[in-house]
């Protein structure tokens, strides 16, 4: 069972990696915004699955609970804050 | 390997491999729209499975309520956020894609 555990860990990672890529290019803010989002949702699920492999789940289920929470409030502050820039007419993007 | 830890096995790999597809989907899928579309439903999915899995591993009560909790949450989470994130970009503007290039309407002013 721990190796399927660590082979559903490593291609997590591995998906990671290639969102990795979007947050880099972007090309817009959002894009950015859509890629780390989902990079917070593979975080709460590496954390679980770390926590199984370590043999303390209870543990690491709580740190993904909390995790889960903030990165769906940090995602809402975030689309928030561009939403009111949009809105009142300012600039969203940085100039290339 | 007992029956239910085949199980387990099986709804992991399938759950990690739906969350890698939707890596790819977000990576190279051609605007922001279809991107979402990548994001919103495979991770949703892929994370229920992964821990449909672990719950089938057993353990004591508290452990089941916490999976079943963090389901939950990303259940109500990740569709809310996704319907954000869409709103935030028909605001600002972003026009969808659409095969060929072609024009899809007339541009709208941001805001509207």
């Amino acid at each position: 069972m721990p190796v399927a555990l660590a082979a559903a860990v490593v291609v997590i990672l591995l998906g990671v990696l290639v969102l990795l890529r979007r947050v880099i290019v972007g090309p817009r803010l959002l894009d950015r915004v859509v890629a780390v989002n989902v990079i917070g949702t593979k975080t709460i699920i590496l954390l679980a699955l770390v926590g199984y492999l370590a043999g303390r789940p209870g543990f690491f289920l709580d740190i993904a609970l909390s995790y889960a929470l903030i990165n769906f409030v940090g995602t809402i502050a975030v689309l928030r804050y561009y939403e009111g820039r949009v809105r009142r007419g300012e600039p969203v993007e940085e100039e290339a | 390997m007992s029956v239910l830890e085949i199980v387990a096995a099986a709804a992991i790999g399938l759950g990690s491999l739906l969350m890698l597809a939707t890596a790819f989907g977000v990576a190279v899928f051609p605007d922001f729209y279809t991107r979402l579309h990548a994001a919103g439903k495979g991770d949703t999915l892929g994370q229920a499975l992964v821990l449909a899995g672990l719950l089938c591993l057993g353990g004591d009560l508290t452990l089941v309520v916490k999976l079943v909790l963090i389901v939950f949450f990303i259940f109500i989470f990740n569709p809310t956020a996704t319907h954000a994130l869409a709103r935030a970009g028909w605001v600002s503007g972003i026009v969808p894609w659409v095969r060929g290039g072609q024009d899809p309407g007339a541009p709208r002013e941001p805001g509207a």
